[in-house]
């Protein structure tokens, strides 16, 4: 029977078809909600939580929502602008390829992508073991005891090695020698970094700088940037006799065949891992790392994990060491990176798996000798090298055809590297091939399309150079300076060669973790939202995954293009005049905007103003970065309901009102609750000469609905990671844009390194480079370009109403279960709930993280533990949940809270019930003897109407203590697990 | 032999004129939950009173750890370096710190005696 379409065609079009994917909470379901909560319309609810004071006086203009597939094909014809050269500029980005099995199963594989930061052991030891297979590789590269879970990028794990190298030496002095052939980058970020620390940075000829000055420490590039190999064996020894540490940025690659640092006395090696299989994405997201010396590891920055043991004694992986970390030191924390790179790590890490030493020494070898058969060649036509010595990169000394050269390279779709005068630089790697080879000839000598071997006087029908190193050719690595010891010995690095088996490995690792692709992440703070497989999709495309971050300006027009789009569109979001992309972590984005603050009281000529203001809810990041700006913290109290006690600060103002220089608030707060006080609170501070930071981590509360900009901020940081879907990867990575209002917009960062590598050069930047690529971790910026064109101005505001609708439901139905510690007057929270353990634990000493461990018996992640608040758990649900997903996390709750009263009864012992022992492995359950007062059923917790599979966790409860006082920091010999 | 306290949670324990031990006390251990790791000072380095001599780090804590009175490091607890815990479960025992030569006897007069801190950990 055919029948009539009545329906318009708006409607079937349905270009906002994404909103509906991105929010789970449909009509009825809010209809539902409402009614729990005891309002009509969610209109309603919302006047009755957000102060009327800050209510945006005018939408968001962004531009109309499209479907998933025409955002791509947007997004595509963007890409398009992007022009994909072959790159041998190097300069710290190398092409690589990433093995199809680790691409697909693990960039593109939910399972490893949404997971967050692995602070509960028990339901992360995959991406733990991922992550000491990480840091057990980038300890037998460098032939470093102690290796961390990565760092941000090269650029920034040199700056913190810098002040590492300040806290752990004997030498007083203020002053770090910087070898002038670092990268350019590098260099640029330490001394930004050094800046307002007061340190002083001396970059040149190091050996000469070190005769010369009083120095700590010193950092050399092995190779250079030139590539050059340096014996740096003498200066370590004159470092160490001047009571200085001596740093190295060193090529994972290269150490494949070079003698490692710690072989030759380095203190701290840092470097990218990114050439081991993470594509260059104009510049990020890749894992950086950080080494050190045993003696330095309490005061080394960033993750590390380290093995202990479990409830029942067997080998468990654990974060370690973190009272190193800003949570808990604050203004004395060791740096203020908290979000790092984990999933970049990860992949590199299992490149080092599958490849093994033999696969990576081949690599290197191949890299090496193609780059020994370039220099003949190129030596064979005449020219000289700057460097004797090389492993992958060689610098040609080409005077007045510079030019000439470079341009015949552009018209072949070449990018060779083309920064220093009179000089031009190509670096190889993995993805070089004879015939790029052949391709680079010509470009140096048109005439000699096949070159010979020999001087440039010999006949051109010379013995073609590939014949005569058929059989192989030295590389022009110096003898003394060949690795003669072996690495990746331990079985992870030697099993796991075959498709089939790595295939299996990936997924066992995997399936040991809960991430967004099993269950809810109810975690406060972090906003653990969907990470839509469409926003995900064109990160990988080639136009975007394979252009190198200081490629010719002409060639990035895509990129640029999206940086101009997402930044407005977030100006529109935030009420800011302007935003830089560069930082690349929300930790980055907080210091580049206390930085702008610094830097705009210097221009007014209030130089002296470095107070900063934070209240004492504040995350532990913002102390940290305020101490890393050169200002001085003053901690504000916070009265009895969470809020910032507003006479407090109106006193500490007036206390500090000449030296004012900033307050950062976290608005909604921490707490979970929007403070009415909050445009009374800036005005106030503004009052007394200073500028008022609002951290965004909250602002998935916000989004259309307040903007920061328009309430009385000055500067603000986004999580993208968190408000604009980019998943979190386990820790990383994340991308923590800084937005300011029009006086600041001259002092957001930018990149000199960058600006120099342009043959069409710009007007400078007035501030250095925080990051080593000029958009950070831009590989990952179309993410949110998704999310905000598919969602619309009307979109992203539902999706903030939502998300407190259901953080509100959530404290409603617990309300008779566990308080909720912070609400606003009339009784609401934010888009979070504190949910408050304390009486419960001083009834029956069942504490806030056994229901955390508890949860996971349940199938769930546990809410965010003693944050801000000891003895509490933080509980954000996000817009994305559905409501049966909401219902069946209160079901557990609750199921839970009846479990604590048979405890609170006496039906089971404080020490011995299913709390305690929580989370109950199969084995525990199902071997041995049973010695417990309650059931194995009740052990393991399956919800009596659930059709939910089971989700087993691998080991009992982690041993905190033993892994912290028993360090043990790389893969496990596999006789502990007999 | 006197034992006297500090408002940071510390005990000294006064042996004969000149010298006296240091460490920290039950309820700062308690406060502190498993203690993993404890900086010691080095022997023979002189510290005015207040002063941070170094760290206690538990699994979720760090405190800073001060001179309660002036004076010289003589002796430190080498076995906390082994074992850390001992300053969990003997922390007014076997889990001292450091031992120091007294430079004002004034000074540890004034400290709290027992019942007064007592009552200061009744308050906290």
């Amino acid at each position: 029977m055919l029948t009539k379409s009545t329906k318009p065609l708006v409607e079937l079009e349905n270009n906002a078809e994404f909103m509906a994917r991105h929010i789970g909470i449909d009509a009825a379901d809010e209809q539902h909600m409402l009614s729990v909560i005891g309002k009509n319309s969610r209109r309603g609810l919302m006047d009755s939580i957000l102060p009327r004071s800050i209510v945006r006086a005018n939408p968001m203009q962004l531009p109309a929502p499209v479907t998933e597939a025409a955002a791509l094909a947007e997004l595509k014809g963007i890409a398009a602008k992007n022009q994909v050269f072959k790159s041998f500029i190097g300069q710290g980005y190398y092409g690589t390829h990433t093995p199809g099995v680790i691409l697909r199963n693990i960039l593109e594989n939910p399972a490893w992508y949404t997971a967050y930061t692995p602070y509960q052991a028990e339901i992360s030891q995959g991406r733990l073991e991922a992550l000491l297979n990480f840091q057990t590789m980038v300890s037998d590269l460098t032939e470093m005891p102690i290796a961390n879970a990565s760092m941000l990028d090269e650029a920034t794990a040199a700056a913190e090695a810098m002040t590492l190298a300040k806290r752990s030496v004997k030498s007083r002095s203020n002053t770090f020698i910087v070898a002038g052939d670092c990268h350019p980058q590098t260099i640029e970020v330490v001394q930004t970094r050094a800046r307002p620390l007061g340190i002083e940075v001396r970059v040149g000829f190091a050996p000469e700088l070190m005769k010369q000055h009083d120095y700590f420490g010193v950092l050399a590039q092995y190779p250079s940037t030139t590539g050059m190999i340096h014996d740096l064996r003498p200066y370590v020894e004159l470092a160490h006799a001047n009571n200085a540490a001596f740093c190295v940025a060193a090529d994972l690659l290269a150490l494949c065949l070079l003698a490692p640092p710690g072989e030759w006395g380095a203190d701290v090696v840092v470097g990218t891992t990114q050439r081991l299989g993470v594509p260059m994405g104009a510049g990020g997201p890749h894992a950086a790392y950080l080494a050190c010396r045993d003696e330095f590891k309490r005061s080394m920055p960033g993750r590390l994990v380290g093995v202990s043991i479990d409830a029942h004694g067997n080998p468990a992986y654990r974060l370690a060491l973190q009272t190193r970390e800003q949570h808990i030191r604050r203004e004395k924390a060791t740096s203020n990176i908290c979000t790092a790179q984990v999933l970049p790590a990860v992949v590199a890490s299992m490149y080092a798996v599958y490849h093994g030493p033999q696969g990576l020494k081949r690599i290197a070898q191949r890299v090496a000798s193609y780059t020994a058969i370039l220099a003949r060649g190129l030596q064979g036509m005449g020219y000289t090298l700057a460097n004797p010595s090389a492993f992958d990169t060689i610098t040609i000394k080409t005077d007045a055809e510079t030019q000439m050269i470079a341009s015949r390279a552009q018209a072949a779709k070449v990018n060779l590297r083309n920064s220093f005068a009179g000089y031009l630089g190509i670096s190889l790697d993995e993805t070089t091939t004879r015939e790029d080879i052949d391709l680079l000839w010509p470009i140096f000598d048109p005439a000699r399309t096949a070159p010979i071997e020999g001087p440039a006087s010999t006949s051109s029908n010379g013995t073609d150079i590939w014949a005569r190193f058929e059989t192989g050719i030295e590389p022009l690595i110096p003898a003394e300076l060949r690795r003669s010891s072996d690495f990746l010995a331990h079985p992870v690095f030697n099993t796991h060669h075959s498709e089939t088996g790595m295939l299996r490995y990936i997924r066992s690792l995997g399936d040991k973790d809960l991430a967004l692709d099993r269950s809810m992440i109810p975690l406060g703070s972090c906003t653990m939202k969907l990470n839509a497989s469409s926003e995900m999709i064109p990160i990988t495309w080639p136009e975007f995954a394979h252009v190198h971050p200081f490629a010719p300006r002409d060639q990035l027009q895509g990129y640029a293009e999206l940086d101009k789009q997402l930044c407005a569109w977030l100006c529109q979001v935030t009420g800011y005049a302007g935003i830089s992309l560069q930082p690349n972590a929300g930790s980055q984005g907080e210091y580049a905007g206390l930085l702008a603050i610094k830097a705009w009281h210097e221009a007014q000529g209030q130089g002296h103003r470095d107070i900063c203001l934070i209240p004492s809810s504040a995350h532990g990041t913002n102390p940290a970065s305020a101490q890393m700006a050169g200002m001085q913290v003053v901690v504000t109290v916070c009265d009895a309901n969470g809020n910032v006690d507003l006479a407090d600060l109106k006193g500490k103002c007036q206390q500090h009102s000449d030296k004012l220089a900033a307050v950062m608030i976290t608005y909604p707060s921490t707490h979970g609750v929007f403070e009415v006080q909050v445009k009374e609170l800036c005005a106030l501070v503004h009052q007394h000469g200073g500028r008022v930071y609002i951290d965004g981590a909250n602002m998935n509360a916000l989004v259309g609905v307040a903007a920061p900009g328009e309430f009385g901020g000055d500067v603000s940081h986004l999580n993208l990671h968190k408000t604009f879907c980019i998943p979190h990867g386990g820790g990383g990575p994340g991308v923590g844009p800084v937005c300011v209002v029009e006086d600041l917009v001259p002092f957001l960062p930018g990149h000199f390194a960058f600006e120099a590598a342009q043959s069409v050069r710009a007007e400078p930047s007035r501030m250095g480079a925080i990051s080593a690529a000029p958009l950070g971790n831009a590989g990952v910026l179309p993410i949110s370009w998704m999310y905000c064109r598919m969602m619309g101005a009307e979109g992203l505001r539902q999706a903030t109403e939502i998300a407190i609708l259901s953080a509100n439901y959530i404290s409603t139905r617990l309300k008779d279960h566990y308080p909720t510690l912070y609400a606003s007057a009339n009784g609401h929270v934010a888009h979070e709930c504190i949910l408050d353990l304390r009486a419960i634990t001083e009834a029956c000493g069942v504490t806030a993280e056994d229901v955390a461990k508890r949860l996971i018996d349940y199938g769930f992640h546990a809410p965010t533990l003693s944050f801000p608040v000891p003895g509490t758990l933080m509980v954000e649900p996000t817009e994305s949940e559905t409501l049966d997903e909401l219902d069946r996390f209160l079901a557990a709750m609750i199921a839970i809270r009846e479990e604590v009263r048979r405890i609170e009864k006496g039906e089971w012992p404080q020490d011995d019930n299913p709390l305690k022992h929580a989370p109950h492995t199969a084995a525990s359950l199902l071997m041995g003897e049973w010695r417990h007062p309650y059931s194995r059923d009740i052990g393991a917790a399956v919800l009596g109407n659930s059709s939910h599979d089971k989700y087993w966790p691998p080991m009992g409860r982690v041993d905190n203590a033993y892994g912290d006082r028993n360090l043990f920091c790389s893969c496990v010999p596999v006789s502990d697990y007999t | 032999m006197t034992t006297k306290y500090t408002q940071d949670h510390e005990w000294v324990q006064r042996e004969g004129d000149e010298s006296a031990t240091v460490g920290i006390t039950l309820h700062a251990q308690d406060a502190l939950g498993d203690v993993v790791y404890v900086d010691l000072p080095e022997v023979g380095r002189s510290y005015s009173k207040g002063e941070v001599t170094g760290v206690v780090e538990s699994v979720k804590a760090v405190a800073d750890v001060f001179m309660p009175i002036a004076g010289e490091v003589v002796e430190v607890n080498g076995a906390l370096r082994a074992d850390p815990s001992i300053a969990n479960s003997d922390p007014q025992g076997n889990g001292w710190f450091f031992k120091i030569l007294i430079k004002d006897p004034a000074e540890f007069d004034a400290l709290m005696d027992e019942p007064e801190y007592a009552q200061l950990v009744k308050n906290a």
